[in-house]
């Protein structure tokens, strides 16, 4: 009987959590893509300046011990950090989505097999699991990429089970498997296209995740290796210089803020907004 | 003679929740003739949902063997298994969420052709058209989709749907307890006829007796996982002899009787165990009686 | 409680209506009715007749977007005109609501004592021990034969036939003079369904409460309501005796109403010559 009234009363408006976060997205990556033609000098080149200069109107966040130019450095880091945070995020998404997908498909040996697994990997902390396959594999920003990618698999495996087997229990699902529709197509025609909003929310979630987690791995010299500037990396260098140069920490702490704050205000109001339980019926 | 179209017999399922183990099915034996509608009635709990999904194999049963056409099915392979069920196809109750909202609604019952083997699209699409045609909506709707329809014409899609693998065999649960009572009798007269014209058995589940009454041959009621009594609908309204049943059918409002508000002389309803016997009372009309009673009479 | 003479509860030329894309829309179209203590009147109808919009209407609990025009007074009072707390205290004090889930009425994480007294103490201004007694006396009055066992309790404890009577124990604590039953057995089963309106003609004949019942179910009007109002489209089609109006309907949506209500009886009736089976009339 609420039916003529909810459409008026509860018509949806942007969250405003989700315009910050949207706006703040688009000027890091912004900054990010367009950092080689924004950058007023090589991020490489040392003696740029005079070492550990604080910022001025010539060096914008100042410059490190080695008087490299601290802006050019932290916009180039934001493209690896990005580009190690996106392919980590796409690939672990695949990998647990998949996962996640066999688990809630192939029946029930391999759903109970798969799930006692997926449950022991989540109970550990993901940045310890990539912490862990990085000491196995190496450091290095390939190492550090696959490592953060497979720490996030079961997190994805997990969200994507639970929501494959909610969508399997739907009538709809369980007719079509009546029907005998085979169950790759039951997936991909019935399944996927109705939980593929989640999986890109929870797509966002673990993208602010896994840069944390670059960050940590470079900090402590897992991950992107000096010179090259990532901004965990920038970090680490700059933590000897902290009482006289504290900018080499704050620029570089406050971008991996931001992208961090940024990914997860879209990402929450995304989850809000595509929430089944706000499902709206005539 | 012919084999019964559905049997299942000495039906069992547990379900094991938070440790404790829960009976849903205590044994249930039952038959579907060919052309015959078979209504379960039962009230929340009484495990005849659980029946019906295992009758189409959504659900697989603790123990007890699955008849179709007098073949048994429940022992065969996995593939096997799923062509044969295929004759078994179900009516769900609810009408919104029993048809996928991304759709058209011509894709959700051509699907079951294809599946069937039909590879051309063309003939899938007429075939489909036939199908929307016969359930009472116009040929062209296959191409909308399922927010565009009210809850009697998503419920007609659905019986489409449950039609185009050609089955046998029609579970149907609760398929009009959504709906509107106008909307009700237009469906249960849609079932009916369907029945007639395709030779099909219906096992109907639902919790209303009128509704049974007006669509059933037989009647099974169930209660706490057991059938209770089961017959011809016409004996068991009229000469219910189940302590249950009299206090089910008490229950349904009707005109001419006024509540008074007294309450009710509380009845005292057996406890059955797996030793009870069913007793028969007349033509096909079968009661359990509780052991106690058959040793005391 | 009221002078005599005047209903508990009028309704006049009630309309209630949206603005939507083709214009506006009226979910309730000047209907009027009046509903004095002791006695069920029954608001019948299909979904979207306006039968529940009508019930928050008088509870002044519609959605903002709803204009609503017409007077409705509740023992005297002009309930548009009464300020928002003077309402509150209406609701409950005067009309008492019950739903038609109760689950989701009850808050699951607090015990029925909470729950029943919470409306008492501020409400009634009582003390907790005097809530707690009115609390148990309104769970005795519905049949609880043990009310300290359910007080302790928490909702999914209970049984759905439970839980609903409980509601309405709740809804009766606060000694309201009516009473507004919206489908308050349609979910659930039929034997709970026959304790439940047995429940709500004992309090009509034993408390003198009065019950607006709202239904879809013409056979549950049949055998609880004094008289009845068949809605359609927002609008009263029928109203008079519950027996007169169905035994002599007027209205023709009122006789195909009645026509597409199933009844066992009809429905054995009805059915296509069987072989065998005896004919019936």
């Amino acid at each position: 009987m609420t039916d003529t009234s909810a459409p008026l009363a509860s018509r949806r408006r942007l969250p405003v959590s989700i315009l910050i976060g949207t706006g703040l997205a688009v000027v890091i990556v912004a900054a990010a893509v367009l950092a080689p033609s924004l950058i007023p000098f090589d991020p490489m080149r040392m003696a740029a300046g005079p070492r550990l200069a604080a910022p001025s109107f010539d060096h914008l966040f100042g410059t490190d011990e080695f008087g490299r130019d601290l802006f050019s450095r932290v916009l180039t880091g934001g493209r690896l950090s990005l580009g190690i945070g996106l392919t980590a995020v796409v690939s672990g998404l695949a990998i647990g989505g998949l996962i996640g997908l066999v688990a809630a498909f192939a029946g029930r040996l391999v759903e109970a097999t798969l799930l006692r697994i997926i449950d022991v990997l989540y109970s550990f902390p993901d940045t310890l699991i990539a912490l862990a396959l990085v000491a196995f594999l190496g450091p290095g920003i390939e190492n550090a990429t696959l490592a953060i990618a497979i720490s996030l698999v079961p997190f994805y495996a997990r969200v994507t089970y639970g929501l494959a087997a909610a969508e399997r229990a739907k009538p709809y699902v369980e007719a079509a498997k009546l029907a005998g529709i085979h169950t790759g197509r039951l997936v991909r025609v019935h399944v996927m296209p109705n939980i593929g909003q989640s999986l890109v929310v929870m797509g966002t979630l673990g993208f602010s995740s896994a840069i944390l987690s670059a960050a940590g791995l470079s900090f402590l010299g897992l991950g992107v290796q000096p010179p090259s500037p990532e901004w965990g990396a920038i970090l680490a260098s700059g933590r000897n210089y902290i009482n006289k140069a504290p900018w080499i920490l704050i620029f570089p702490g406050v971008a991996i803020c931001l992208t961090v704050l940024s990914f997860n205000l879209i990402g929450d109001s995304l989850r809000d907004l595509v929430d089944p339980r706000r499902k709206d019926r005539s | 003679m012919t084999p019964d179209a559905l049997t299942l017999d000495n039906i069992r399922k547990t379900f094991s929740s938070g440790g404790r183990v829960v009976h849903a099915l205590s044994g249930v034996s039952l038959s579907v003739g060919k052309g015959e509608t078979l209504g379960v009635i039962g009230e929340s709990g009484s495990g005849k949902s659980t029946l019906g999904r295992i009758a189409v194999g959504l659900e697989v049963q603790s123990s007890g063997k699955l008849f179709i056409d007098g073949e048994r099915v429940d022992d065969m392979s996995a593939v096997m298994r799923r062509r044969r069920l295929r004759q078994c196809q179900m009516i769900f109750q609810d009408p919104y969420s029993s048809l996928n909202p991304r759709l058209t609604v011509g894709h959700q019952i051509g699907e079951g052709l294809y599946a069937a083997g039909v590879s051309d699209w063309r003939e899938i699409r007429s075939t489909v058209a036939d199908l929307l045609e016969r359930v009472g909506l116009p040929r062209d709707f296959a191409d909308r989709y399922p927010h565009e329809f009210s809850g009697g014409q998503r419920q007609r899609i659905a019986i489409a749907r449950a039609l185009a693998p050609g089955p046998e065999i029609v579970v149907a649960d609760e398929p009009v307890s959504a709906l509107d009572v106008s909307i009700q009798a237009q469906i249960l007269d849609l079932l009916a006829e369907i029945r007639r014209e395709n030779r099909l058995s219906y096992l109907f589940i639902s919790h209303d007796m009128a509704v049974v009454a007006r669509l059933c041959d037989r009647v099974a009621v169930m209660h706490r996982g057991r059938v209770v009594e089961s017959g011809p609908i016409a004996a068991v309204i009229e000469n219910p002899q189940h302590p249950y049943t009299r206090n089910l059918l008490d229950a349904v409002p009707r005109f001419g009787r006024r509540r008074t508000g007294r309450k009710p002389v509380p009845v005292d309803l057996p406890l059955h165990g797996d030793g009870d016997r069913f007793v028969s009372v007349g033509e096909g009309h079968t009661v359990l009686q509780a052991s106690e009673d058959a040793a005391a009479g | 409680m009221t002078s005599s003479g005047n209903p508990y509860l009028t309704v006049r030329d009630l309309t209630v209506s949206f603005q939507g894309k083709g214009g506006e829309f009226h979910a309730v179209d000047r209907i009027g009715f009046e509903l004095d203590r002791g006695e069920i009147l029954a608001l019948v109808g299909e979904s979207g007749s306006g039968k529940s919009m009508t019930s928050l209407a008088v509870m002044r609990l519609l959605p903002q977007a709803a204009r609503m025009s017409g007077r409705i007074t509740i023992a005297g009072d002009d309930v548009a005109s009464l300020p928002r707390r003077q309402m509150e205290d209406v609701r409950g004090a005067r009309i008492g609501m019950v739903f038609q889930e109760p689950m989701t009425s009850l808050n699951p994480v607090l015990t029925i004592a909470r729950q029943m007294t919470e409306g008492l103490i501020r409400h009634q201004g009582l003390s907790r021990k005097a809530a707690l007694a009115a609390a148990r006396s309104a769970l005795d009055d519905v049949g609880f034969g043990e009310p300290d066992r359910v007080l302790s309790q928490y909702p999914h404890q209970l049984s759905g036939g439970m839980r609903q009577r409980v509601m309405i124990a709740a809804a009766l604590a606060l000694r309201p003079g009516i009473l507004i039953a919206d489908e308050p057995t349609t979910a659930l089963d039929v034997t709970v369904q026959a304790q439940v309106l047995d429940l709500l003609v004992d309090l009509k004949s034993r408390l003198g409460s009065g019950i607006l019942l709202i239904t879809h179910d013409i056979g549950v009007v049949a055998e609880t309501a004094d008289r009845v109002a068949v809605m359609r489209h927002g609008r009263i089609v029928e109203t008079g005796a519950t027996d007169a109006v169905l035994r002599n309907p007027t209205h023709d949506y009122t006789k195909a109403l009645l026509a597409s209500h199933l009844t066992v009886e009809k429905a054995l009736g009805l059915r296509p010559a069987e072989k065998g089976a005896p004919s019936r009339s």
